[in-house]
């Protein structure tokens, strides 16, 4: 199966945070920390990298919504939350427990959250996957 | 009828027998079998529980024509996996998934007889348990689905004992498989580094059903103490299949130690009895001899790996052990109680631990040093709103003549309380404290 890791982790931590990366960073050169590195590079041992994106800090968003043919573009992300989304991976696995394990390998999980859901349109029929995953 | 259903094995039965055969077949062999077919189906629950629904219907059928199968759960289980193959075969969309199942089956084909034998079934019975208590799955779907698999119980049971509308009862199991599905929930025995985490959430959902059926203030009383035995039918079950857990032993001890106590637990005007003023002649001996075995299971087990594995329902099943020894006749060892509450509150540290701790303390060192305690308790302002700290304050002020101080603390209580029985134990005192 795909699953998508959203990286939510709270924009004022971050500069805090040993190695915070994703998304924390103000310059707009992505500095990318060894511990975000060597998680990917984990990723790709395992075979499970399919790919992934560091998003620049909240303050660059900009949102979009179209009502009654209406354009409606306001600043910043959708939900105004203190965690906000600073990047993602998405993974491939066999299911949801080695994507969690994933997930607790994420350098962001240790000062925000990961929020992991599957992505649909899987590569192989359902009972393929999980058919085998039962074996 | 097809031709799908293993020959019998015997002449035929008389209806009666037959029925009585069906019934015990799923008491005692629902949630196994059901378990082997998710497997055998792909992890697909629903197909499973409509297979083995056609499979107890050909037996409601079969069995007095041709005879009660030697091995009714392997009979059950061939019979529900060829229903279950007939429909996906007939279903030409899935034609993808036939080419994987047959595939699977030609793999693990078996003969019924060894359908039977334990080693099987009980993988994937394990497998079921993890499934349905798996973490993310929210706690009361992982009750209501733990109950309605491995349990057996009908969507109409369940919602009875939890007191919630059938409708949302079933939404709960529709939403938790539909988790299951498309979170990619596996059907398998978590990995050993995994397990810890895993079973706590196995013993915490067992305990939260048994929990449910003994201290529940709603409900017949008859469906609430079917909670408590499923609970431990599958603690028992837990134990079983992971005996090197000390955990495992400790929890089936403590619901056994407690369930023990369910007669003596309410007085006769329906008023919740007290430990100290229960009738310990009404307590279940042989459950409590099974507790006391299990809590040595899990010492055993313990001893084995290292004193970290003693837990918290090793520490509570040894506190209700504590008590439950009093039957032959030596007084309750307070001491003792008080120091594996000191221990339980390292592991899990929690006010009302601390406000067990306290009362502990008093029985060994008398009143005042447990309302000592108590007072340090009710100025932290943790258990605030919660009626057991007045409560067991009044009991305290009144063990020390301090009637008009207990008198208030009862109303206190009385007022937090929205338990029946409860509430009829603070009334009761209350009169007593103003006599």
């Amino acid at each position: 199966m795909r699953y998508m890791l959203l990286i939510y982790t709270e924009e004022t931590q971050q500069a805090e945070a040993p190695g915070a990366s994703p998304g924390g960073t103000s310059s707009d050169a992505p500095e990318i920390s060894p511990a975000w590195m060597e998680y990917t590079d984990w990723l790709l041992k395992k075979d499970m990298h399919s790919t992934g994106e560091q998003l620049a800090s909240s303050t660059a968003a900009t949102t979009v919504r179209v009502r009654d043919g209406n354009r409606l573009v306001t600043d910043g992300p959708f939900t105004e939350t203190k965690e906000v989304l600073g990047g993602y991976y998405i993974i491939e696995c066999e299911n949801l427990d080695d994507a969690l394990e994933a997930a607790a390998r994420c350098p962001g999980a240790l000062y925000g959250s990961i929020e992991v859901r599957p992505i649909i349109g899987m590569a192989m029929p359902q009972a393929a996957s999980s058919a085998r995953a039962a074996g | 009828m097809t031709e799908t259903e293993p020959a019998p094995r015997r002449a035929a039965a008389g209806m009666a027998d037959a029925n009585a055969a069906i019934e015990r077949a799923y008491r005692e062999a629902y949630g196994s079998v059901l378990a082997t077919l998710i497997r055998f189906l792909g992890g697909d629950f629903d197909a499973a529980e409509e297979a083995l629904a056609d499979a107890f219907a050909a037996a409601l059928e079969t069995w007095p024509r041709d005879g009660i199968p030697v091995t009714p759960a392997a009979w059950l289980t061939t019979t529900a996996r060829n229903r279950a193959l007939d429909k996906v075969r007939r279903d030409r969309r899935q034609a993808e998934k036939l080419v994987l199942l047959e595939r699977e089956l030609a793999a693990t084909e078996v003969a019924p007889m060894q359908l039977g034998t334990e080693g099987g079934f009980e993988d994937d019975r394990l497998r079921l348990i993890f499934t349905c208590c798996h973490p993310a799955l929210p706690l009361d779907a992982r009750v209501a689905l733990t109950l309605r698999t491995l349990g057996g119980l009908t969507t109409p049971e369940i919602a009875r004992a939890f007191l919630v509308p059938e409708a949302t009862l079933a939404q709960r199991l529709v939403r938790a498989k539909r988790k299951i599905r498309q979170a990619g929930i596996p059907y398998r025995v978590p990995r050993a580094e995994e397990l810890p985490e895993r079973l706590d959430s196995v013993l915490a959902t067992l305990y939260l059903v048994f929990n449910e059926g003994y201290l529940a203030s709603y409900g017949e009383a008859a469906v609430r103490h079917e909670l408590c035995s499923e609970a431990i039918r599958l603690a028992a079950i837990v134990a079983d299949l992971l005996p090197d857990r000390p955990e495992t032993h400790g929890l089936l001890a403590l619901l056994l130690l407690q369930d023990s106590r369910r007669d003596a637990r309410v007085a006769a005007d329906g008023s919740i009895a007290l430990l100290e003023e229960q009738d310990r002649t009404r307590w279940d001996r042989a459950e409590i001899d099974r507790g006391l075995a299990a809590l040595e299971l899990g010492f055993a087990a313990a001893a084995v790996r290292s004193h970290v594995s003693v837990g918290r329902y090793l520490l509570q099943a040894s506190i209700a052990a504590e008590h439950a020894r009093t039957l032959d006749g030596r007084p309750t060892d307070w001491r003792a109680i008080a120091t594996l509450y000191e221990a339980l509150a390292r592991i899990d540290p929690s006010p009302v631990i601390e406000l067990n701790r306290a009362v502990a303390i008093a029985q060994a060192d008398g009143p005042a040093a447990g309302l000592r305690l108590l007072d340090d308790l009710a100025a932290s302002g943790q258990l605030a709103g919660y009626h057991l700290l007045p409560a067991a304050r009044a009991d305290l002020l009144r063990r020390l003549g301090r009637f008009p101080e207990a008198a208030a603390e009862y109303e206190r209580a009385l007022a937090l309380s929205d338990n029946d029985a409860e509430r009829r134990f603070l009334r009761r005192r209350l009169a007593e404290t103003r006599r």
